[in-house]
């Protein structure tokens, strides 16, 4: 079945095509929620939530003005980040780590073999410092492209073409 | 801008981040519809960035589905509930209209049914009677053309001393060979007494019993149908005891005739 398919299929409220959708995206948003909230217990939580949340408001999301992925991604990212304004995020107080992301990709230690995320430990290694951040901000975190540029003071016009680049890197080691 | 340069001018990469403004993500669904090729790059990188990202989670997801499923599955119970028990209620209210409606129905059935018996019988006693009437019509057609025939002799049966005013009358078809004797002049027997018909031969007189009139009395035309003898010249009628006499008792002799020659 096409993505195109399924998403329909998941509107009409059909709980296979729906768990077909889970089984594609799940592992990427539990990342993204792990990513911003720095809990596992938590984010599996969230996780749970965000595709609730999902079916629920099936009929909002419209193919015309974005990805699937894209529409699932915001919902998670909106519901990781609404949890580390709550009180208990602040009172927990995480240790936030500068590295972004790939303090997890280091410690990860349920890495399997099929999601070749093995290779990935070490292509990401190999990514600039800004290039770690552009794709933390832009894709982890949902910064606009002028939050991006002001935090990583990069002229906003050159963000699209930076960010081109470091995706060009890891997608030709991925081999996608 | 061709489609290369529209490629890497990195719009697609914002497109899956989800940071383009919506003028711009409609430009880039047109442009994936029209352009495979640039369809084709936004697939990978989203595949890159769905494999980037999984590497982040720390567990697998599979079994949490179970929980959402359990969420997302209650809540069409309370929805459709209402709908529910209004479908039973019509359902009952539907059932108890059957009911009634068969209940009525089969008593009008068995009405119907007692109706049909009674017209048939009705009917079996009306075809009865039309068979007895046309029998009735056959017989007396029958009778008519016998007294019409040229071959029939009519053969008048005078009353006699005991009862000088009662008469008959003998036909008697010589082409069938069948006579018929019309009693209508003879006055009912008394009790435990029968009319015995006579076939007689005059020289020497030799009386021959034709049988007796039982059902004289029932019988409502009194025409009675006989075989024809040969050499009998004469006929008789004499009252006789119940079963009838060997031999005519002469002092009870109502009627006579002769074959005129």
């Amino acid at each position: 079945m096409t993505l195109e398919i399924l998403v329909a299929k998941f509107q009409k409220k059909d709980t296979y095509a729906f768990e077909k959708l889970y089984e594609m995206y799940s592992k990427s948003m539990l990342g993204v929620i792990n990513n911003i909230v720095r809990n596992d217990n938590v984010a599996e939580e969230i996780l749970q939530d965000v595709f609730i949340k999902a079916w629920n408001n099936s009929e909002n999301y419209n193919a015309k003005k974005g990805r699937f992925f894209t529409w699932i991604l915001n919902i998670a990212r909106n519901a990781s980040i609404d949890y580390t304004r709550s009180k208990t995020y602040k009172e927990s107080k995480q240790n936030q780590n500068s590295d972004y992301f790939v303090d997890i990709l280091e410690n990860n230690e349920s890495l399997d073999s099929k999601t070749n995320t093995i290779g990935l430990k070490k292509f990401v290694k190999e990514l600039s410092d800004k290039c770690k951040a552009v794709i933390e901000f832009l894709y982890l975190k949902g910064y606009t492209q002028k939050e991006t540029s002001e935090e990583l003071s990069i002229p906003l016009g050159t963000i699209k073409t930076r960010n081109r680049q470091c995706l060009e890197q890891l997608r030709i080691k991925l081999g996608v | 801008m061709n489609i290369k340069e529209y490629i890497s001018s990195g719009v697609l990469e914002l497109y899956v981040a989800g940071s383009l403004s919506e003028k711009e993500n409609a430009e880039v669904f047109k442009m994936m519809e029209k352009h495979p090729e640039v369809l084709a790059e936004v697939k990978s990188i989203e595949a890159a960035i769905v494999t980037l990202t999984s590497a982040l989670s720390t567990k697998d997801t599979k079994q949490l589905f179970a929980g959402i499923k359990n969420t997302i599955q209650p809540k069409v119970i309370p929805i459709s509930k209402p709908k529910t028990s209004i479908l039973k209620y019509s359902g009952w209210a539907a059932a108890v209209v059957c009911g009634l409606f068969l209940a009525w129905s089969l008593n009008e059935n068995n009405k119907l049914q007692q109706k049909i018996a009674k017209e048939t019988t009705e009917r079996k006693l009306l075809e009865n009677r039309v068979i007895e009437t046309n029998d009735n019509l056959a017989e007396a057609t029958k009778l008519i053309n016998v007294f019409r025939d040229d071959s029939v002799i009519s053969v008048p049966l005078a009353g006699q001393t005991v009862a000088p005013e009662a008469y008959a009358k003998v036909y008697v078809d010589k082409k069938t060979e069948l006579l018929y004797l019309d009693a209508q002049g003879l006055p009912d027997p008394p009790k435990g007494k029968v009319y015995q018909v006579w076939s007689l031969q005059l020289d020497p007189l030799t009386p021959t019993s034709m049988g007796t009139l039982d059902t004289f009395i029932a019988d409502a035309d009194k025409i009675f149908e006989f075989k024809t003898r040969a050499g009998e010249q004469a006929f008789g009628i004499t009252l006789e005891p119940e079963g009838g006499s060997e031999s005519p008792t002469l002092d009870q002799l109502y009627t006579l005739g002769v074959i005129p020659s």
